[in-house]
């Protein structure tokens, strides 16, 4: 008995009932295809978020003033109505706290510091063209390589602008469409709130992060835009920048350690909080990981009611041709020839829809799903394909071994 | 009749092994028995001829050595010993046979005869293996069915017997060819001399002409014409009929007669069911079966002659 001889069986078989085979060949492709698609959405807003925390910059904390009192848990119900009102001993970001950062000493790992303010609702105007920036941001130079923000056309200011409190400013793309339309922005004067500024570069086109548009930002030397637009207050926020990506955990314990000292903190009850990016990239990779995996579960459900497709069409098939089977027997089939013949059957099946799945997934991967551009998982495809034959084989060994363990004469006496 | 040939160790022997070691035994029996079958084919009129005096034609190695026959060792076709069938439980309990003692010489055609229910479709079924009996032994050229296994009982039915059904029991949606072929395919036999084979059986039986058809395509007289060419496509030792001409009409049923007579008359040994008593008087002994006991054992003409219905008709030309 030829392998090749239970393959023409198989095929036979399974052309005898085209309508029946098709249909079943659907249930397994639309498993497979759905884990493959979503595993590769789930794969590709992972990567977008990733991506769009990496724009945020690497390596950096973000320290910024926390009012509330409810960043210690230890807190809670002491000195009543402390959770929701500015707790009286809290202090403000200053840009002594930000100088005190630099200590090399007492701060090895931090690289740069750049003290933050953000000027409110600054409207910028350019002949009739006007303008409000979403963020007008008061800096050191430091600050566009902690924020990965790098200029495109011009220049970036420099250490003696902010010492001079030059009032010159860098725009983004955002900006520059907006008030300049055409005209190339470097070296024009921009009127913010009324005071002007000169444009001396332009930023590198950032793209937008889910709500907020990044590139709908100007930066200015920290006094330039104290003096003139936010006035010599606290700091929004600070930027340090760390030594490397390794180094942000003990950064984040240094500068921790300066300001609980600065400001006086004892109980860990700080009243400012840092923002770690490393730390917050891990958060979110293991949320979408969560998410990706949870497509792919729904998915994988799919999938195991495609397999129980097969072994319905499976047991009907055996069913219908028992007497067939008692026949093929009586003439002297052995056992393992029926069930070859049936569990290629069922494997055929099985792995025309799991390789037309693949086909359909590859396709669909193509095209952008609600904004996210699918990445496809070449370990899913591997392993949507090989659950979908095994499937096959598993589920397609039940009926093949009742027909094959048949006696003939009760195959035969079968109606 | 000659000596014995050296090169054959034992009656039966050749048989045994065949049936009990697969693998290479089976390949070489496969490849050889087509030999006799092709000259059958060649010579219309007397097609099994050359290969009567050796009906055990697929033993592997010696498809000329006839001599095994005539030194009285060799064991019948058919032997059964003391064969009880009992169906059900407890008080259902239905016993079908009760101790059945059966020879059949090689070359021998018999007809069973009773009415329904007195086992001799229960009878049949264990005889091609399709049933198993409750007790008692039966050996089938010699290898004793009890004792093979799933695989042995499959190469047993494949090879040594072929089955003809009351209800023909084609495979729907094949020709007429790819039926025909079937057994060999199981057999594990090529290609070619699979279509060589299947097409000389097929003229043997008349049906030259319907090769291509489906089933459903063809008459009952055909559809059992084919069913019989499926029969003796492996050249089986034994050819059981379970009441082949039981659905056909008067025509058809003289068909298959006469080609059941003219395989008779080449050596092939036949052991067909019927209730009909002109089928019955084709062959050349009648076991009458009542009650699932052997009541009449009548023989209407000698082993190694022409069936009776054939002599007839020679004499009245």
């Amino acid at each position: 008995m030829n392998q090749l001889e239970i393959l023409r069986f198989a095929l036979r078989g399974l052309l005898a009932n085209k309508m029946r085979s098709s249909l079943t060949t659907l249930g397994i492709l639309i498993g497979v295809a759905a884990v493959i698609m979503l595993v590769a959405v789930g794969e590709g807003s992972s990567q977008s978020i990733q991506r769009n925390i990496q724009r945020l910059g690497a390596n950096t904390l973000t320290i910024s003033p926390q009012f509330s009192g409810g960043g210690g848990g230890g807190l809670r119900g002491q000195g009543g109505g402390g959770n929701t009102g500015p707790r009286t001993q809290a202090r403000q970001l200053s840009l002594a706290d930000a100088k005190a950062l630099t200590d090399k000493t007492l701060a090895p790992s931090v690289r740069s510091v750049s003290p933050v303010v953000t000027a409110p609702s600054s409207t910028a105007a350019y002949g009739a063209a006007s303008h409000a920036i979403s963020q007008f941001v008061g800096t050191y130079p430091s600050y566009f390589e902690a924020v990965n923000k790098p200029v495109a056309e011009g220049t970036y200011f420099f250490n003696d602008d902010v010492l001079a409190a030059r009032k010159v400013v860098v725009l983004g793309q955002t900006v520059v469409e907006e008030l300049f339309g055409t005209v190339d922005p470097i070296g024009k004067q921009v009127s913010v709130s009324g005071v002007p500024f000169t444009v001396v570069g332009v930023l590198k086109e950032a793209g937008s992060t889910g709500m907020q548009d990044a590139d709908d930002v100007a930066i200015a030397p920290l006094p330039a835009v104290q003096q003139s637009l936010s006035g010599f207050g606290s700091l929004s926020s600070i930027v340090v920048q760390a030594t490397g990506s390794e180094a942000t955990t003990a950064a984040q314990a240094e500068v921790t350690a300066i300001l609980n000292q600065r400001h006086g903190i004892k109980n860990g009850n700080a009243d400012y909080r840092i923002l770690n990016q490393a730390t917050l990239q891990e958060t979110v990779s293991a949320a979408t990981g969560t998410f990706t995996v949870l497509l792919g579960a729904v998915a994988a459900i799919s999938l195991l009611v495609g397999g129980i497709g097969i072994t319905n069409i499976m047991l009907v098939t055996v069913t219908e041709r028992t007497r067939e089977i008692g026949i093929r027997k009586a003439i002297g089939a052995p056992r393992s020839a029926i069930l070859g013949q049936f569990l290629l059957e069922a494997t055929l099946l099985s792995l025309v829809g799991g390789l037309s799945g693949v086909l359909v997934a590859f396709v669909g991967t193509r095209f952008t799903v609600a904004g996210i551009e699918p990445v496809l998982v070449p370990s899913s495809v591997a392993l949507a394909l090989g659950v979908s034959v095994g499937i096959g084989l598993f589920f397609g060994s039940y009926p093949a071994n009742r027909a094959a363990k048949l006696r003939p004469i009760q195959a035969l006496r079968h109606e | 009749m000659s000596v014995p040939s050296p090169d054959v160790p034992s009656p039966g022997a050749p048989e045994m092994t065949g049936a009990t070691s697969p693998g290479v035994p089976e390949m070489t029996g496969a490849t050889s028995p087509g030999v006799p079958e092709m000259t059958g084919a060649t010579s219309p009129g007397v097609p099994e001829m050359t290969g009567a005096p050796s009906p055990g034609a697929p033993s592997p190695g010696a498809p000329s050595a006839d001599p095994p026959q005539t030194t009285g060792a060799v064991p019948p076709v058919l032997r059964v010993r003391n064969l009880i069938k009992e169906y059900g439980e407890g008080d259902a309990r239905v016993r079908a046979l009760r101790g059945v003692n059966l020879d059949v010489e090689r070359g021998d055609y018999v007809a069973i005869m009773g009415a329904s229910g007195s086992g001799k479709s229960t009878l049949m079924n264990i005889l091609g293996c399709l049933d198993i009996p409750t007790s008692g032994t039966y050996e089938i050229d010699g290898a004793d069915v009890g004792r093979l296994d799933e695989r042995q009982l499959a190469i047993l039915r494949n090879r040594r017997v072929g089955f003809v059904f009351q209800s023909f029991n084609l495979i729907p949606r094949m020709s007429a060819l790819a039926n025909v072929e079937l057994p060999l395919v199981y057999g594990g036999i090529g290609q070619a001399e699979r279509r060589t084979r299947a097409l000389a059986a097929l003229e043997q039986v008349g049906l030259t002409d319907r090769v291509h058809h489906e089933p459903n395509q063809l008459s009952g007289g055909q559809q059992q014409r084919v069913a019989v060419a499926r029969a003796l496509v492996t050249a089986p030792a034994l050819l059981l009929a379970d009441e082949p001409t039981g659905n056909l009409d008067t025509a058809s049923t003289g068909d298959v007669l006469e080609i059941l007579d003219r395989l008779s008359a080449s050596g092939r040994t036949i052991v067909l069911i019927t209730h009909e008593n002109d089928v019955a008087a084709h062959a050349k002994r009648v076991i009458r079966l009542v009650d699932g006991e052997i009541v009449e054992d009548r023989r209407q003409a000698p082993v190694d002659g022409p069936p009776p219905r054939m002599t007839e008709k020679a004499a009245a030309r």
